[in-house]
């Protein structure tokens, strides 16, 4: 019984203790049920996010780079077809054996095979190796037949940069290569950019970089763990980049170019009423599509190594003093002051009996002299001693009003161009400043000629003679279409207006800012004087430039020659009276002409210089001529395509 | 012995079949189907290796199930010191003759089967302190010499358990042995004192941890610690729980499994992958079965007359719940990851197996409720 009693307690203890444990037991079931509710349904959202980041991964799409085109529409850069290979690395088991199997099957040699490691190193491991953006249809067959064997290789039709009129353009263009440290803390880079993408490096592809560069798309991946891709959810298309309109005529650039080839040298042509520039040539040249893949080391050799400078926009970049070219201004400045009067005669006497200041000797160009002299017939004949005496009595100061207001001294189309260069245009004030001298006499009579401290570039000189050209009303310049303002009415503007008498109400020979399209000149008569005079230079027997004229009034053009000296001349040099082809080529003087045409209703203006190629009437007036005729033949096709018939081009 | 064997054949076989806990045996087949339908949606929805190996342990451990009900309860308890003593043998043999994965040697290779000694030992110590309080008189059990006696046999199969190294297994361990020295009827003031000891030697017990250990302990209280390294798992578990929502993402879609963010999805990780795809309302439902099996263990064991079959039941009702409690609270981040499988859902077959043979236990103490055990 006691037993049985011990029994029972026994039982009771035990079912007791059951019940205390099953009661921790549902409190404990509780706890994680209310805890499956907190993740469940009160965080849920917040899991949810956290999932989706886990989940999805982005890969961003390299946009298309929009197309430049010239006035015509016609396709100056625009995106080739190109074979590429790229390797997935995270579906490479062995990097090491794909690589070597790449390597045979393309024939990589050893250095192209050490960068694709470094680059593979700073990728991340779902990220894409870019083996080469540029097979040829061989290598890229041969890939493709051996495919099975490469883990991870994707052969990929892609675009690249292609410049169709490659030589002829690259200085206006540019051209686009891999985005360097800086490139990538540009704004409009950092905003589109994709691993790989080809940005611009110079010119009009640099410059206009926001317009050119697009949208990168966005293809969204659903990953797993590692990376991998499963599948793709979401797709935003990339936006090819805009089209950038330039005012190049490619025929014309074409043809500048072709007459520039074997010199060193830059024509530009540019539109006298709109600002338009049609051509802007610079030789030599090279080849922008080489650029695109990364130029190779002995391509680039070549072209850094060339004497004649290829890398240098001359054009723009170029400084030359202006020689002669910048006589019509200095007249245009002494008639405008009222300092001189054109009728009166100064005697050119040959180097025997030079231009004497202070002692000093200023001989004129010609050896025989040119003899009794007015002002037409100075600029005609580009006569040294006239300007040297006007150029005294004008002084430097005006000069350099006249000269900055006619577009010299800043550069011409603002931050288009890195490199383009402001040139220079002295005054006594600049002197004290930069070289801390007081200005003397002397540098206002040789400045008279365009030598001396002034410092031009070619797009300047067309700049000056194209404002001269117009009747002396201010222009912008412009390369990209300007859509925002119509030409036609500014044209008709400027045609009424050329007015012949003073405006009272401002002082138009003071240093005033003008506005684009207002008119520079204080009396028309002389803006008219200066052109009737390089009608002269051109059209008239004993012009400098007489062996280059046109009869026919619709090619006919007036222009200025010019010889601008690298290096002083010598006494023994005046006596020695070398040839051009006699003097090394380093010290031979450039050859400059400025020009506007047709000599009736002027329309278009045109500047040449040609580095060491002697005198401006035998290097540079023919080209200009050849060059002239042809522009002057596609105008009426620019003009209406301009206009809005398109259907000619 | 005579007087036990007419006891025994009392029972036909039809008074067998109608005393078996049908409801028990049914709550297994859904678990055991659910198992099935999380382990073919771990392979991402492809009938392949664990879910042909899943079904095929979960039918002969079934069947092994049935046939080891009828084995009366009276051999249960005869056998129940060998039981504890072969687990303890095997345990050595993984000592000297293991076979290691991932840094630690749990297995020994029976060439259809790697066994993993430490599970059958989470039911073999629950037998073995059955038996042992079977005989013992409420009385008698707080004398120290009843104390020191289950102590050591707790002690050795948890150590060596610890030196595989397998913490979770031995708290396990531990943890149904402390329940049954509880539900015999062991005072409450030695379990506050030992738990006192436990936070005392707290310090010194974490200095002899493994790194990987202490990392996760640590990794438990800060799991932003290091989110890509020992943190990860929670995080990335807690992630899938968290966006399943009220009722998931769907069957086969949940995408922290499917794109392989979680770790051993298969084995610890069942219910979070469960639970991403069937929601907290699929979470519950799966719970409150488990609930159910516990219940009706606890009920097999109130229908029992028999101390031994009564101290097994509510022993192996609590290890059953402390399996599940910690393996859910563990993937739910309430708990540090220690590697405990979900029983019956976890991919493993020494987990099944002994899951399967303990509940074949439970049933045999169904279908020979009656039956008195003599002390001797």
């Amino acid at each position: 019984m006691l037993n049985r009693g011990r029994n029972i307690e026994k039982g009771r203890v035990i079912t007791r203790r059951m019940f205390i444990l099953a009661a921790a037991k549902i409190l404990l079931f509780a706890g994680i049920s209310s805890r499956l509710y907190n993740l469940q349904i009160s965080d849920r959202e917040k899991y949810e996010i956290l999932s989706d980041k886990n989940r999805i991964r982005e890969w961003k799409t390299p946009p298309q780079r929009g197309i430049i085109v010239d006035n015509f529409n016609k396709v100056l850069a625009s995106n080739d077809r190109v074979f590429q290979l790229h390797l997935i690395l995270d579906e490479i088991n062995d990097f090491d054996v794909t690589i070597f199997k790449i390597k045979n099957i393309i024939g990589l040699d050893k250095s192209q095979v050490q960068k694709l490691y470094k680059k593979k190193e700073r990728l991340k491991p779902w990220d894409t190796l870019v083996v080469s953006d540029n097979l040829t249809w061989e290598q890229f067959s041969k890939i493709n037949l051996y495919l099975h064997e490469l883990e991870g290789a994707k052969p990929v039709l892609s675009t690249s940069r292609f410049y169709p009129y490659a030589n002829d353009l690259v200085h206006i263009v540019g051209y686009v290569g891999d985005a360097s440290p800086k490139d990538l803390e540009k704004p409009e880079i950092k905003e589109n950019f994709v691993p790989g993408l080809k940005v611009g490096k110079y010119g009009i592809e640099n410059s206009q970089e926001r317009m050119l560069i697009g949208n990168y798309g966005i293809k969204r991946y659903e990953v797993n763990a590692s990376g991998k891709r499963i599948s793709q959810i979401d797709y935003i298309k990339e936006r090819q980049g805009n089209k950038v309109n330039l005012t190049i005529d490619i025929e014309i650039q074409k043809y500048a170019q072709e007459l520039l080839k074997g010199k060193a040298g830059s024509i530009c042509a540019m539109d006298i009423f709109t600002g338009e520039v049609v051509a802007m040539a610079s030789s030599p040249t090279y080849d922008p599509n080489k650029f695109t893949h990364g130029i190779n080391q002995k391509d680039w050799q070549e072209i850094r190594n060339n004497p004649l400078k290829p890398l240098i926009n001359k054009s723009i970049a170029g400084l030359y003093s202006p020689g002669s070219t910048f006589k019509p201004l200095v007249a245009l400045a002494a008639l405008e002051y009222g300092i001189l009067n054109p009728n009166k005669t100064i005697s050119c006497k040959g180097h025997k009996h030079p231009y004497e200041l202070y002692g000093v000797k200023y001989h004129c160009w010609k050896k025989e002299g040119h003899g009794y002299m007015k002002l037409r017939n100075a600029i005609k004949q580009s006569c040294d001693i006239y300007f040297y005496e006007m150029a005294r009595l004008l002084g430097v100061d005006k000069l350099s009003v006249i000269a900055k207001r006619y577009g010299l001294g800043t550069n011409v189309l603002g931050d288009l161009y890195n490199d383009e260069k402001n040139g220079l245009v002295p005054d006594t004030k600049w002197k004290r400043r930069a070289l801390e001298q007081s200005w003397y006499l002397g540098e206002t009579v040789i400045n008279g000629i365009g030598q001396g401290y002034i410092q031009t570039t070619p797009l300047q000189l067309c700049l000056m003679t194209a404002q001269i050209a117009n009747g002396g009303y201010k222009i912008k310049p412009h390369i990209i279409k300007d859509e925002s303002i119509n030409y036609k009415d500014v044209i008709n503007k400027i045609k009424l207006d050329q007015s012949n008498f003073p405006l009272h109400e401002r002082n138009y020979l003071d240093d005033i800012n003008i506005e684009n399209y207002q008119r520079m000149y204080h009396k028309k008569s002389n803006i008219n004087f200066v052109l009737d005079a390089m009608f002269g230079s051109t059209n008239e027997q004993y012009g400098t430039s007489y062996k280059s004229r046109y009869d026919d009034p619709k090619y006919q053009f007036a222009g200025k020659t010019g010889t601008s000296q690298v290096r002083r001349i010598t006494d023994l040099d005046r006596e020695l009276d070398l040839d051009t082809e006699q003097i090394e080529y380093k010290k031979r003087d450039h050859a400059l002409y400025v020009a506007f045409a047709p000599y009736k209703d002027p329309r278009y203006a045109i500047s040449v210089i040609i580095e060491h190629g002697g005198s401006g009437s035998k290097a540079a007036a023919p080209l200009a001529s050849k060059l002239i005729k042809r522009i002057i033949d596609r105008h009426k096709l620019r003009e209406q395509f301009n206009n809005g018939n398109t259907s000619l081009a | 012995m005579l007087r036990e064997r007419i006891q025994a054949s009392n029972y036909s076989f039809l008074d067998k079949l109608r005393s078996i806990d049908y409801l028990l045996i049914l709550l297994i087949i859904a678990i055991g189907l659910i198992s099935v339908f999380a382990i073919y949606s771990t392979e991402g929805g492809k009938f392949s290796f664990y879910t042909k190996n899943h079904i095929i342990r979960l039918s002969v451990f079934f069947s092994l199930f049935l046939v080891l009900s009828f084995v009366r309860v009276s051999t249960w308890y005869k056998n129940a010191y060998l039981f504890y003593i072969v687990g303890l043998v095997l345990l050595i043999t993984v000592l000297f003759f293991g076979i290691s994965a991932s840094g630690a040697t749990r297995w020994i290779n029976l060439y259809f089967l790697n066994l993993q000694p430490s599970e059958l030992m989470k039911i073999a110590v629950i037998i073995c302190f059955a038996r042992y309080y079977h005989r013992i008189q409420t009385s008698d059990i707080q004398s120290i010499k009843f104390l020191i006696q289950p102590t050591i046999l707790l002690i050795i199969p948890c150590y060596l358990v610890i030196q595989q190294p397998d913490l979770g297994t031995s708290i396990l361990i531990a943890g149904s042995g402390i329940a049954i020295i509880w539900l015999a009827g062991l005072n409450i003031k030695y379990f506050i004192y030992s738990g006192l000891l436990l936070l005392v030697s707290l310090p010194f017990a974490i200095s002899i941890l493994k790194p990987y250990q202490k990392s996760r302990i640590l990794t438990f209280f800060n799991p932003d610690r290091d989110p890509l390294g020992a943190g990860y798992q929670i995080i990335q578990s807690k992630i899938a729980i968290g966006s399943g929502g009220f009722f998931g993402k769907g069957y086969l879609k949940g995408t922290q499994s499917y794109l392989e963010f979680l770790p051993e999805k298969h084995t610890d990780f069942i219910f979070t992958l469960f639970s991403e795809e069937f929601g907290f309302l699929g979470s519950i439902i799966l719970l409150f079965l488990y609930i159910l099996l516990i219940y009706r263990i606890i009920n097999v064991g109130l229908v029992s007359r028999s101390f031994f079959a009564k101290l097994y039941c509510f022993g192996f009702a609590t290890a059953i719940f402390l399996y599940v409690f910690v393996n859910i609270a563990m993937v739910l981040g309430m708990l540090p990851i220690v590697g405990a499988p979900l029983p019956i859902m976890s991919y493993g077959g020494s987990s099944l197996l002994s899951i399967m043979l303990g509940l074949s236990i439970v049933m045999s103490c169904k279908i020979y409720n009656q039956e008195q055990i003599s002390v001797y």
